[in-house]
């Protein structure tokens, strides 16, 4: 879906020529090792014009970047005072929630396209695709969403820079973008847009991706298929480190 | 200092971690209580994932008991007959513990039943042990005359059958009665992922009548092995024990552990378990808040 439908639109529009876009991101494998706590991402490019800059009469062009973590299915409950106490009531399921969204646009996105727009690309926190599992009331629905991102958000995994994308001349945009530690591993996209008068010009996909690596991936992995060896490891490290401490204890 | 814990798949500072399971492995050895029922919320209000937190307290309850276990050993205060026979009941109940977990959780309703269990548990234990330890006091001081004391132990526990000797423990009950308090803590392990030991030591001392100098090691073995099965269950079912987590929590608790044992032999007893007391209401005071105040966040993402 994410790969053709920037392919679609550029065919859809169909005037020739249009400007190319030529991205690239800084990184295009992140290792998670011991010390791990976040990857900065530098996301850049250049806008081919078919006459080697911007075209003149025209009105300037902006830039969306948008970095999206693999989706999660996820179910989101919501707690209701029952009899004095604060209990989970209503629940909600979701089967694409991006584990990590960040969008970075050179003017705040809803002043560059409107709402359909946004919806069709899933440009914003507000227009995210999440696939709600069952037909609840659209009210309802919409409660549970905004909970949903506000979560994210303030667990630092959903956010929105507008203003971050800078351009240089008309031709070469960059993007600062901070990945946190706490991301799940995956293939990560990195989605660049290329927009003008409301309508995208042109966009291009690049892939990151996220994995463990060296101590943490060997760990990772045998906790996931030898649970049986994995847990033995555990016990046997907590007793030898237990039965160590009191050895040397008794002999202090 | 930084440190990524691969199961949790979050970096954490080391030396906060290694502090956390010094704290717990202190009171651990001070009152033979495992300390999980501090360190999962703890760890939780850290940001670790709750299952993670609790599958990996368990195995750092395990480590902090290894070394109470041996410490009281070494002074005799370990009556392996009754923690044999508990043990025995815990493991059994650590399996139904696994299975009532399952059917809260599909549920939804898991936390708000950990939450009330924590707060009827801590708040009936707590004042029970607060008054009996005030009355101890009192009666150290002399300022009340020393009642003599009518009831070895609970008269429900006199009438079971199958009596037995249990000499470390100067008792001759029913094994029934150890046997069914192990499998109750043996739920609660799973369930709250504690080691049991706040539960364990009152019940010991109120309603079995045991000999007070080996409640406490005799609580330890049983903690060091129920806690043991219980990082099997969590490392084959939910996968969710992180090793490095529980490593730097051990690290802390098996020091904290033995200096806790040390400062108890030094303290009087009574004063030890008034401190336990005001502990135990405190944390299930900070529960039942949580549980009647609104809650940070109404709404709660759980992965499926």
């Amino acid at each position: 879906m994410r790969r053709w439908l920037p392919l679609a639109a550029l065919l859809l529009m169909g005037q020739a020529p249009k400007p190319v876009l030529v991205p690239d991101v800084s990184q295009r494998d992140i290792e998670i090792a011991y010390s791990f706590t976040g990857a900065e991402l530098l996301l850049f490019g250049a806008i081919l014009y078919p006459g080697g800059r911007l075209p003149k009469g025209e009105a300037p062009t902006d830039i969306v970047v948008v970095v999206k973590g693999p989706t999660q299915p996820v179910l989101v409950r919501e707690k209701e005072k029952v009899a004095g106490i604060w209990v989970n009531a209503q629940h909600q399921r979701y089967s694409s929630v991006p584990s990590f969204y960040a969008l970075a646009s050179s003017r705040p996105v809803d002043r560059i396209v409107d709402e359909r727009t946004r919806a069709i690309y899933e440009l914003g926190l507000d227009s995210l695709q999440l696939s709600p599992g069952s037909n609840a009331v659209t009210a309802v629905e919409h409660r549970f969403q905004r909970g949903l991102v506000d979560l994210k958000r303030r667990a630092g995994l959903y956010l929105e820079a507008p203003h971050a994308v800078g351009i240089t001349d008309g031709v070469l945009y960059r993007a600062r973008l901070t990945i946190p530690a706490r991301v799940p591993v995956g293939r990560f996209t990195a989605e660049t847009f290329l927009i003008r008068d409301g309508r995208v010009l042109a966009a291009a996909v690049r892939d990151i991706d996220i994995r463990k690596s060296g101590f943490e991936r060997f760990v990772a992995r045998a906790a996931e298929r030898h649970g049986i060896y994995y847990g033995l490891a555990a016990v046997v490290l907590s007793v030898a480190l237990g039965w160590g401490a009191g050895w040397i204890a008794r002999r202090i | 200092m930084d440190l990524y814990l691969p199961i949790a798949n979050l970096s954490v500072n080391a030396l906060v971690i290694v502090l956390l399971g010094g704290g717990v492995g202190l009171l651990s050895g001070m009152f033979g209580v495992g300390g999980g029922f501090l360190t999962t919320p703890l760890l939780i209000i850290y940001g670790i994932p709750p299952t993670v937190a609790a599958a990996s307290s368990a195995s750092q309850v395990t480590g902090a008991s290894v070394s109470g276990v041996f410490a009281h050993f070494h002074r005799g205060g370990v009556d392996t007959k009754m923690g044999g026979v508990l043990v025995a009941g815990g493991i059994v109940g650590s399996f139904a513990g696994a299975w009532i977990f399952q059917l809260l959780r599909a549920s939804g309703q898991i936390d708000t039943v950990i939450g009330v269990v924590y707060v009827l548990m801590l708040g009936s234990i707590g004042t029970m042990m607060a008054r009996e330890s005030i009355a101890a006091i009192g009666v150290a001081r002399g300022r009340r005359p020393v009642r003599p004391r009518k009831r070895r132990h609970h008269p429900l526990v006199a009438a079971l059958p199958l009596r037995t000797r249990f000499y470390a423990s100067g008792l001759y009950i029913s094994p029934l009665a150890p046997l069914l308090l192990g499998f109750f803590t043996g739920i609660l392990t799973i369930l709250l992922g504690i080691g049991g030991g706040f539960i364990l030591v009152p019940a010991m001392i109120y309603l079995l009548g045991m000999a007070t100098s080996v409640v406490v090691g005799t609580s330890l073995f049983q903690t060091l092995f129920v806690t043991a099965v219980a990082t099997m269950v969590h490392a084959t079912t939910t996968k969710a024990v992180d090793i490095v987590l529980a490593g730097l929590l051990l690290i802390g608790s098996v020091i904290g552990a033995q200096l806790g044992a040390r400062f108890a032999s030094r303290v009087k007893p009574e004063y030890l378990r008034l401190a336990l007391a005001i502990m135990v209401l405190l944390v299930g005071l900070r529960i039942l808040l949580g549980l009647v105040w609104r809650p940070e966040e109404i709404f709660t993402v759980e992965l499926t």
